[in-house]
């Protein structure tokens, strides 16, 4: 299978799984226990205004009808209209959006600059104390509530040292990386494990391969020889690591984004959810279901295309 | 009669003890293994004796003795409505970690079930299983398990069924794969030629020597599942007050951080520990059980 084919080939299986992810965005409605137009307006319910949500949501349809309509929508651009807000929820979405891609990319970047020295660390002398240390102390990562870490940075650099902002996305550049390096560093915290353990790996295999023994052969001193020869070889793999764990990275980011007040889409799905806007709430699921689909596709190709040694038949 | 029998017994009895020896031996050299079921089983000492180290009621409110710090009389002090900080940390140790490990069981089951089906037959049951796995996948898990508890409404039961909805596909996953290769040994031919049933084969057969994987994934699941709970709690989406919870504490006591740290940091901690020890046990229990793929 030639570079070309393995491409679209991949696109053609990106089909069903999206259309999936708008199914499961759209049955979410269905899952509401009892009249969804009735428990989505709560206190507010009137016969009028829940006939009109029926109406709405094609509720009173047929089943294939309802996701007929909810895809015709949906491909018009039309995400529905939030019951909070009352404007159209594609704006606010597209509004917010870029204060989550700022989190999501920082985050991913405050991940490689901290797990690269540690794996290397690591992967310079496996089985060795230090590689021990390297391996454990991220663990605590792992089992750390996101919106703890926040809460307890948020309280120590910004609100004790006022090294940081509070809380907010900042402006510019330079304000957006002031703004959103707590935030990012949070993120990062969780996701450093994961990375850690991808890239001491490959660098292992890489300090087995024979171009490194003839480098070492030929007198390379040590930290050279990881920079040039190790790193750059072991540094594809940990990014495709990134890309692969987008969804964990995206789930990391929701909760930040409410305890710092970024703006994001993810502050703007969790306030959704204290206000019963349903049709905020799916659109975004559906959104961030999406972002990893593209994302997912988007590594699998990069890595396809960067790495002569992948092949390409199955 | 008796002397004769004994004697074949015996033989590979022994060999067994023999066999048996270095991987007990390996048990006990497994420095993660044995970190994590000691952390682990004092958190679950301590969350079980909570009557026995605090005799405080954990929901009992006392306005008078609100936001007390460290004393004789309070360990950990106590919240702003003067609850002991001690007996919540317990009794809230106690609700997360009943539903965490109940949590897990069902997409384990689940997933087992489904991964073994799609492994076993192949063909357009794979296909449609590992399709569906694909697009829930696609979900970030925060997203939709935030989401499914918000559609179904908050509590315990809903936490169940988001996490179960959420949480097996990657056990099927796993177990599909495992599934794939062992299906081609002998062993499941002999019994396929010996006319078992389908079920007999992947029940009796198959998943006894495929499980293992799924469980060592359990334990890092269920750091994920705690995580889950008191983040939903922490959102007032999860366990409902009055129960005691380490999400609802941290959340309770973040107006007071400045003031109060332990209200909002000791929750945290036992979360934190509470994640390490079940994360040491699951490497320990990857590096036993595969050695060499750790």
């Amino acid at each position: 299978m030639g570079r070309m084919t393995f491409v679209i080939r991949r696109l053609l299986l990106l089909i069903p799984t999206a259309v999936g992810v708008t199914i499961i965005a759209f049955f979410m409605i269905h899952l509401i226990p009892g009249d969804p137009a009735q428990t989505i307006l709560g206190i507010h319910a009137t016969p009028q205004k829940i006939a009109l949500l029926h109406h709405q949501w094609g509720l009173d349809r047929p089943l294939a009808d309802q996701y007929w309509l909810f895809m015709d929508r949906l491909v018009h651009g039309n995400l529905g209209q939030s019951l909070y807000y009352g404007v159209p929820v594609s704006g606010l979405i597209t509004s917010r959006l870029p204060a989550t891609l700022w989190l999501i990319i920082y985050a991913g970047v405050i991940a490689i600059v901290i797990s690269v020295p540690l794996a290397m660390i690591a992967a310079s002398r496996k089985d060795a104390v230090r590689d021990h240390i390297v391996r454990a102390v991220p663990l605590l990562g792992l089992g750390m509530p996101a919106f703890w870490l926040a809460l307890i940075l948020q309280s120590e650099l910004a609100v004790k040292y006022r090294l940081f902002p509070v809380t907010g996305y900042g402006s510019g550049v330079i304000g957006h990386l002031h703004s959103m390096f707590l935030p990012s560093l949070t993120v990062a915290v969780a996701l450093c494990p994961v990375v850690i353990r991808a890239l001491r790996a490959s660098m292992l295999n890489v300090l087995g391969a024979d171009y490194v023994t003839t480098a070492r052969a030929k007198g390379v001193p040590g930290p050279r020889l990881f920079v040039r020869h190790v790193l750059r070889n072991a540094i594809i793999p940990a990014v495709t690591v990134l890309g692969i764990n987008i969804g964990f990275l995206i789930g990391g980011t929701l909760i930040v984004e409410q305890v710092f007040s970024i703006g994001g889409i993810g502050q703007l799905m969790i306030g959704s959810i204290f206000q019963r806007d349903f049709p905020v709430v799916q659109a975004v699921a559906l959104v961030f279901g999406i972002m990893v689909v593209l994302v997912n596709l988007l590594t699998d190709v990069a890595y396809a295309s960067l790495d002569p040694r992948v092949r390409f038949d199955r | 009669m008796s002397a004769i029998s004994i004697t074949p017994e015996s033989a590979p009895q022994a060999t067994t003890a023999e066999r048996a020896q270095p991987r007990r031996a390996r048990w006990y050299r497994q420095p993660a293994l044995m970190a994590g079921a000691v952390i682990i089983g004092l958190i679950l000492i301590a969350v079980i004796a909570a009557p026995l180290i605090t005799s405080y009621n954990p929901d009992t409110q006392n306005l008078g003795a609100s936001l007390q710090g460290i004393s004789g009389h309070h360990w950990l002090g106590t919240d702003q409505e003067g609850r002991d900080t001690l007996s919540r940390l317990l009794y809230g140790g106690r609700t997360d970690l009943r539903i965490a490990f109940i949590a897990v069981l069902f997409p384990f089951c689940l997933g087992t079930i489904l991964g073994s089906v799609a492994g076993y037959f192949g063909g357009w049951v794979d296909m449609i299983i590992m399709r569906l796995v694909d697009i829930v996948v696609a979900f970030p898990f925060f997203v939709l398990i935030i989401a499914l508890v918000f559609v179904l409404g908050p509590g315990e039961r809903s936490i169940y069924v988001a996490i179960t909805l959420v949480g097996w596909v990657s056990y099927a996953r796993i177990i599909r794969g495992e599934i794939l290769v062992a299906k081609r040994q002998e062993y499941v031919m002999a019994a396929q030629s010996g006319g078992l049933s389908n079920a007999r084969i992947i029940a009796k057969h198959l998943l006894p020597n495929v499980i293992t994987q799924g469980i060592i994934y359990a334990m890092s699941d269920i750091v994920q599942d705690i995580l889950a709970i008191v983040t939903l709690s922490y959102l007032g989406l999860g366990i409902q007050p009055p129960a005691p919870d380490w999400g609802t504490m941290i959340s309770d006591g973040q107006n007071f951080l400045t003031t109060h740290w332990q209200l909002t940091t000791i929750p945290g901690i036992a979360v934190v520990i509470t994640g390490l020890g079940l994360s040491l046990i699951g490497d320990g229990l990857a590096d036993l059980l595969r050695p060499g793929q750790s």
